[in-house]
């Protein structure tokens, strides 16, 4: 049976622009829940580049990805927001109250007042390697993630690629698989050293094969693999193959949102520039996944349509309530929602 | 200067590069097949390019963030380069880069 979760708002996309928004719901009393196909906050600075210095953020110099993540996460904590990670929203539909039914791919249901669409490029998904008709294979013998370890019991498998993932899932499945081959581009990693090191042992001990390559065909029929062909330095190399994991990292696909029946332009939303509200009223899209004339790309300016929108949000939710605006600087009332006054 | 691109269709544009500017850069601004979703920042990959061999010395080969960058596309060719990391400049007029099929958009 679904879980069923009501609240004010359900924000999709917990990345900065998103985060920003419990912060400007939450000083106007709005309860807001997240949905994030990632496994924890920060979107493409989490993902992208956590690490990488950001100079165009104001009254910071530079911050990382990561540290504006973690800022903006100790800022909204005053406001409880609710985060439910590793999902997506697979549909939007409007009640006749006006109000939203929101339904994800981990069986629930959120019903709420308004949406705020802040999913950036879109959802996170693993990049697909450019071998032709990889997708009749896809979930059948061809996978990019380790669901069920059962499913590799005793199967001749390969892996490709040079990072955590595919190490880890080669030192983890190896115990289990009849036989397993590393195949990567190079003969360096970036993984941790431990890992390599463990794989280069089992090389040396004969339990799993190393390939330098890259994959450039698949046989099979019925979904089921039975060879993966490497182009190599010394040519064309055809392994007997019966699993294949490709790691190859997440690229971001703009996913069901262009089935909720937006209006969108060239893979983005069009919203005005007074409320940032989309075709759909009560549906809300701020950051990187909006458009409209003049829009930039920057985090600043997502913060910006945050905060405006949460304006226009708090009139669809409370109606009836007269909204005075206050600074956090000098509105106790403000401060005693923050948590310093 | 101007750099000469050649698309995944095989279509070759010629477009006006500015100096400083990534050569990402100016292929997203003419609006060519290029996703380079990070922005530049050399942590997607998808702004790959085959560079032209006879300016493979001059462009340079690529640092190891960016060969770390690399490992996530799988049609890596020995000139494969990431447009975001190449800098405009005089001494690249004329530079001939092939988009890779993994920088096109959806």
């Amino acid at each position: 049976m679904s879980t069923e979760i009501t609240t004010d708002v359900v924000v999709i996309g917990a990345g900065p622009c998103g985060l920003f928004a419990a912060f400007e719901l939450g000083l106007l009393d709005i309860k807001c829940h997240f949905i994030d196909i990632l496994d924890r906050p920060g979107g493409q600075c989490a993902e992208l580049y956590p690490e990488k210095p950001i100079y165009d953020i104001p009254g910071f110099p530079v911050v990382t990805g990561q540290q504006l993540t973690d800022n903006l996460m100790a800022q909204i904590a005053p406001f409880s927001p609710q985060f439910h990670f590793s999902r997506m929203v697979n549909s939007i539909e409007k009640q006749e109250d006006g109000s939203f039914r929101l339904e994800t791919d981990a069986d629930e249901v959120f019903h709420c007042k308004v949406v705020v669409i802040a999913a950036g490029g879109g959802s996170f998904q693993p990049k697909r390697p450019p071998v032709d008709g990889i997708e009749q294979y896809e979930n059948k013998s061809v996978f990019y993630a380790v669901r069920r370890m059962e499913d590799f019991r005793d199967q001749d498998v390969v892996i490709v690629g040079g990072g955590d993932s595919a190490l880890d899932w080669t030192l983890n499945l190896e115990p289990i698989v009849r036989t397993l081959t590393l195949v990567h581009r190079r003969d360096a990693f970036k993984a941790a050293p431990a890992s390599v090191n463990k794989m280069k042992e089992l090389v040396a001990e004969g339990k799993i094969n190393f390939q330098l390559g890259q994959i450039a065909k698949l046989d099979g029929d019925n979904g089921q693999i039975n060879h993966v062909h490497l182009a190599t330095e010394a040519g064309d190399l055809s392994i007997p193959a019966t699993r294949l994991l490709p790691f190859f990292g997440l690229t971001m696909k703009l996913g069901p949102v262009s089935e909720w029946g937006l209006a969108l332009n060239d893979n983005t939303i069009i919203v005005d520039t007074e409320k940032f509200e989309t075709s759909v009223p009560g549906i809300f899209a701020i950051g990187d996944i909006n458009s409209y004339p003049g829009k930039l790309k920057l985090i600043l300016s997502g913060f910006h349509e945050a905060a405006l929108m949460a304006q226009a949000a708090k009139k669809i939710i409370s109606p009836d309530e007269r909204v005075v605006f206050q600074y956090t600087t000098s509105s106790t009332k403000l401060q005693k929602k923050l948590g310093v006054a | 200067m101007k750099i000469i691109v050649t698309d995944q269709a095989g279509d070759v544009h010629e477009l006006e590069g500015l100096d400083g500017w990534r050569v990402m850069e100016v292929i997203r601004d003419w609006g060519l097949n290029i996703k380079a979703e990070c922005g530049g920042a050399c942590s997607c990959a998808t702004c790959h390019v085959y560079v032209d061999p006879t300016w493979l010395d001059a462009v340079g080969a690529p640092n190891d963030d960016e060969e770390d960058m690399l490992d996530t596309v799988g049609d890596v060719k020995s000139n494969s380069r990431l447009s975001c990391q190449i800098l405009c400049g005089e001494a690249l007029d004329g530079l001939a880069v092939t988009l890779a099929p993994s920088a096109a958009k959806d």
